[in-house]
């Protein structure tokens, strides 16, 4: 309310000599002012309970702390400690390989289904299909990995599937197994991500100018020079989108990992987000897990911002 | 699943060489179009496989030890009543409810609010406000988690709804002035200019001219928002510890803890926690495809 006073007054001031531009940009300074009225609400909520718990996290990493009693400051070992205990770096490195499946997979698979698409006319209308691959989408990830705790236990589908198809030696109880655990946590990212992808890449090359494949063709492009060539560079803003969204999705994974494997068996499966509240809720090394949480930031952002670009600059 | 997709493939291909000569055109784009729309197919139903062996596993027999995609001989619907009465689905859909109306509703005004003082106002430093917005917009939840506890610990709101909301919304802030601010630089510069000319407040100018304007994108977004909020589990995991005071989502870790155990009735009740927010899918699908691409995109 006070904004329409600030407001009124400056219209006032203004009316009597009617000047043309300059004044009157001067005159409406104050109504900029007020504006932040309307920003402030956003601006509060922001500031306390978000940008205020970033940089605290980033003071708390360079302490010891156990969450009640005094910390101690001390500097970069947390940071050190990131990179040199294996229980700390190990997360980052499964973190990075669930890239693999949360992202590779999905993108060439979608590509592929994109390219194949492209042969259809008009627009991709296939309701039914549609539905269900949005559903992995709307689905909590704690409720996937629910799903696929009981798709990969002993009696679930992956095994039942393995033995119709005589492949009875492979069965086993993948969350459990040392060396499939993050492979089958990983899987469960394709599924979430998959559907989008695919979705995403089909909406983008009915974008895609028809001409273009002409052309190439004309200069005696084969199918997989024209998809190298027209399809994925048309699909540059769409890869770009799936590419990021996934990325961060792979690196900052939390609740999938958390309810199929708690990071175990034996931390095989551990990724940063379960460590950092495993850290800080179950060992009380709340100086450790802040540390590992920047750090966890920092290459996402590393990854992103880059990435960003990339897709962007091309384009124009 | 990949068997029975090949042998598909196989019988179709057949039929079209079969087919008259007349047809030969249509089968032959048919022919054309038919990878792709088996790679759609098979997507298809990895989407949906998790959720119907789930189902088949929930009609089992109590206490009966139910196989991968089985339909169960006599299904016991019943399974579900009990699942909904175990996992307190009626006190979690009021929390949730009520989480979602807190924060959704309030993050929606004030992320509109503060979009139109920096898009459409241009309110001074409102760039920069809006580049540190962008700049923690990737930023993941768990940089946020560790000092967020002792916040709302020191704030008392430690176990209660009000001191998940409080965060949440503050949490939603980056991605929903992103938003709104993207939707503001597309409305027509003749609008923001004949509104100061009249004089006409800035207030007046929002409620009248743009946010009647702005209802699809804010609509959009709540929906967004709406799913997030429903969805949130770190966070209802670290600030509620009594189940019955989370979402949905963060109710699910309690309720696999306690029946790990017992496959049917946890998937029983997971599907009935995962269900509001199918229904709500089903029912408002074109909202939320476009939402989803679109929210996509702009992330």
């Amino acid at each position: 309310m006070s904004a329409n006073i600030g407001i009124d007054g400056a219209a006032q001031t203004a009316q009597p000599g009617r000047p043309r531009r300059r004044p009157g940009r001067a005159i409406f300074r104050p109504r900029r002012w007020a504006g932040w009225l309307f920003a402030l609400p956003a601006l509060a909520f922001y500031g306390f309970f978000n940008l205020r718990a970033i940089l605290q996290s980033v003071q708390y990493s360079f302490y010891e702390w156990n969450g009640i009693g005094a910390s101690t400051f001390v500097g970069f070992q947390n940071y050190i400690d990131v990179f040199t205990q294996p229980e700390l770096l190990r997360p980052l490195i499964n973190a990075f390989y669930l890239i693999l499946f949360f992202t590779v997979i999905p993108v060439l698979f979608g590509l592929v289904a994109a390219a194949t698409m492209r042969t259809m006319e008009g627009r991709f209308s296939g309701a039914l299909a549609r539905t269900l691959l949005f559903l992995p989408q709307i689905i909590p990830g704690a409720a996937a990995a629910v799903a696929w705790t009981w798709m990969y236990s002993s009696n679930g589908v992956i095994n039942q599937v393995l033995r119709a198809v005589g492949l009875e030696s492979l069965t086993r109880a993948w969350l459990g197994d040392f060396d499939f655990a993050l492979s089958a946590v990983g899987f469960i990212g394709t599924w979430l991500s998959t559907g989008l992808c695919t979705l995403l890449l089909i909406s983008g090359i009915g974008k895609i100018d028809t001409a273009l494949y002409e052309a190439a063709r004309l200069d005696g492009a084969n199918a997989v020079q024209q998809f190298l060539n027209v399809t994925v560079p048309g699909l540059r803003r769409e890869l770009g989108v799936c590419v990021t969204v996934t990325i961060i999705s792979a690196l900052a994974s939390f609740d999938v990992v958390y309810l199929a494997t708690q990071g175990g068996p034996g931390g095989t499966t551990m990724v940063p987000g379960v460590q950092v509240y495993l850290l800080a809720f179950n060992d009380a090394r709340l100086g450790a897990a802040c540390a590992l949480a920047v750090v966890l930031a920092i290459l996402i952002v590393a990854i992103i911002v880059p990435l960003q670009r990339l897709f962007q600059e091309r384009e124009s | 699943m990949t068997v029975t997709h090949n042998s598909g493939t196989r019988t179709a291909g057949r039929a079209s060489s079969n087919s008259p000569r007349t047809n030969r055109a249509t089968s032959s784009k048919l022919r054309g179009k038919l990878p792709g729309i088996l790679l759609i197919v098979a997507a298809a139903i990895f989407s949906i496989v998790p959720l119907i062996s789930m189902l088949t596993a929930a009609l089992a027999p109590q206490g009966s030890i139910p196989q991968g995609l089985s339909w169960p001989a006599d299904p016991q619907w019943h399974n579900f009543i009990d699942a909904w009465n175990v996992a307190n689905i009626t006190v979690l859909l009021q929390s949730s409810i009520l989480i979602v109306l807190g924060v959704v509703p309030i993050s929606l005004l004030i992320s509109t609010m503060a979009a139109y003082a920096i898009a459409i106002l241009r309110i001074p430093l409102g760039k920069i406000f809006f580049l540190l917005l962008l700049l923690t917009l990737t930023l993941p939840y768990e940089i946020t988690i560790v000092p967020l506890y002792q916040q709302v610990r020191e704030l008392g709101l430690l176990d209660s709804q009000l001191g998940l909301i409080l965060p949440l919304i503050g949490l939603n802030m980056p991605f929903a002035v992103f938003w709104m601010n993207a939707h503001f630089v597309t409305t027509p510069a003749e609008l923001t200019e004949a509104s100061s000319i009249d004089g006409a407040s800035a207030w007046k100018s929002f409620l009248h001219i743009h946010l009647p304007l702005a209802r699809p994108a804010i609509s959009s977004l709540g929906l967004l928002m709406f799913l997030s909020t429903w969805n949130t589990f770190l966070l209802a995991l670290v600030l509620v510890n009594d189940p019955n005071k989370r979402t949905m989502a963060g109710a699910l870790q309690a309720f696999q803890s306690k029946y790990s155990t017992d496959i049917v009735l946890l998937n029983a009740g997971a599907l009935l926690l995962m269900a509001p927010t199918i229904i709500v899918f089903l029912l408002l699908q074109k909202q939320f495809s476009a939402a989803l691409l679109q929210g996509a995109v702009k992330g």
